[in-house]
């Protein structure tokens, strides 16, 4: 258990797929207007991940190594169409504003990157647990970029109004405010990353001044 | 001949794929720190966004409508893009080495580039005909590297900005792809109809 909970925090927050390892920006950037959107959007790709990497990990020995990436393509791109097909259906109105980075989950980099770096070389459950686990880091960082966007865009979160008008930056829901909005949240993130090692160094510092002490 | 300067003008700068729709991102912010280098990656997917163009429409209209699969376009138009790119790169090693010197290393790249499948996918879903195909991926190809070279050119002096600690490395790159886009937003008040 102890295993699985540390899996998880690589893998979703000190490897975060998004602001970390820095992969996926065009869903990161496009698909975040509103908090709903990049929800849909991330659920979509841990879908696509979860199922991808559990059959690349089934089928891992039966794939020869020359023609891998190949077959992994294919495989995502089936998933992908799955997923696609079942939006259609059940889920037509986020189908729709999510539009064409559907179809683009295929080209999405962390998929391919865990088929390659995790599921061609681990068993069927850790390779289910990291697609959760990194489809759960992705949605996160979608979710949160997703809720500042629409926030300051259109001044509600989930269609809920909670800034007057007079407050609405309508950039931030246009194109620059994707970036703008990415940029200094992972400013953020490089910063709060850059405290927490001071500290860690100045905690073995203090440690170390203090056996120097008992000596 | 208006109708496909108007696709021209559209997928170069009111629809620019960096800046408005987003298709792209991944290799621009990873070959964008030198001009030389985002100017190969530019020529590359030119080349190959144009061919993409053309044997995704083909292979749509020709192939998927017949067959009735055209729920298979994800899977088919992947495909092809990943072996047209092994195709071409093949091919310029054999015949034409002084290009291959210097696409070669862009070209493996470019198969996981969501701009060449966004436009294969674009064409068909706006009801392109063959010819407006093959103009809309080339321009919005162009249209990828003009974003590219504006924005090396922006990274080569960054290089020697104070930039706060925080901001170094990539938030930096999207706030400046940030302002860019604000002037390329500029563009939307142009109606080419």
């Amino acid at each position: 258990m102890n295993k699985i909970i540390k899996q998880f925090k690589d893998a979703a927050i000190l490897n975060n797929p998004t602001f970390i390892q820095v992969l996926g920006m065009c869903p990161t950037l496009a698909t975040t207007t509103s908090a709903e959107n990049a929800l849909g959007m991330g659920l979509a790709a841990t879908a696509v991940l979860i199922l991808s990497n559990v059959i690349i990990s089934l089928l891992r020995k039966i794939i020869p190594n020359q023609v891998r990436i190949a077959s992994y393509i294919v495989i995502i791109s089936g998933a992908v169409t799955a997923i696609e097909l079942l939006m259609k259906a059940y889920l037509v109105d986020l189908y729709d504003s999510l539009g064409i980075f559907i179809p683009l989950i295929v080209v999405n980099c962390i998929i391919l990157a865990r088929a390659e770096a995790f599921a061609s070389k681990n068993n069927v459950f850790s390779s289910f647990i990291d697609g959760v686990a990194t489809g759960l880091g992705f949605t996160g960082a979608l979710f949160i970029v997703g809720c500042i966007r629409e926030l300051l865009g259109a001044g509600s979160i989930f269609g809920i109004a909670i800034l007057p008008e007079a407050l609405h930056a309508t950039i931030f829901i246009m194109a620059p405010g994707a970036f703008l909005t990415l940029g200094a949240v992972i400013a953020l993130v490089q910063k709060i990353k850059k405290t927490l090692e001071n500290k860690k160094k100045a905690e073995i510092n203090t440690e170390n001044d203090g056996e120097e002490v008992i000596i | 001949m208006a109708e496909i300067l108007v696709i021209m003008l559209a997928a170069i700068l009111t629809e620019n794929f960096i800046f408005i729709k987003f298709m792209g991102i991944c290799p621009f912010l990873g070959v964008s720190d030198k001009i030389d280098k985002s100017l190969g990656m530019g020529f590359a997917v030119i080349f190959v966004m144009t061919l993409s163009s053309a044997v995704t429409w083909v292979v749509y209209h020709f192939m998927l409508v017949p067959l009735g699969l055209e729920y298979l376009q994800t899977i088919a138009f992947i495909l092809v893009i990943a072996s047209l790119v092994q195709f071409i790169e093949m091919f310029l090693k054999k015949n034409v080495p002084a290009l291959y010197s210097s696409l070669g290393i862009f070209l493996p790249l470019i198969t996981t580039n969501c701009a060449v499948l966004g436009a294969a996918l674009l064409n068909i879903s706006n009801g392109y005909s063959f010819i407006e195909s093959v103009v809309f991926g080339f321009s919005a190809a162009v249209g990828f590297t003009l974003a590219v070279l504006i924005f090396a050119g922006i990274r080569e002096k960054l290089k020697y900005a104070d930039v706060p600690e925080s901001f170094k490395g990539t938030p930096i790159a999207l706030i400046t792809a940030g302002l860019i886009a604000m002037v390329f937003s500029g563009f939307s008040g142009i109606s080419f109809t």
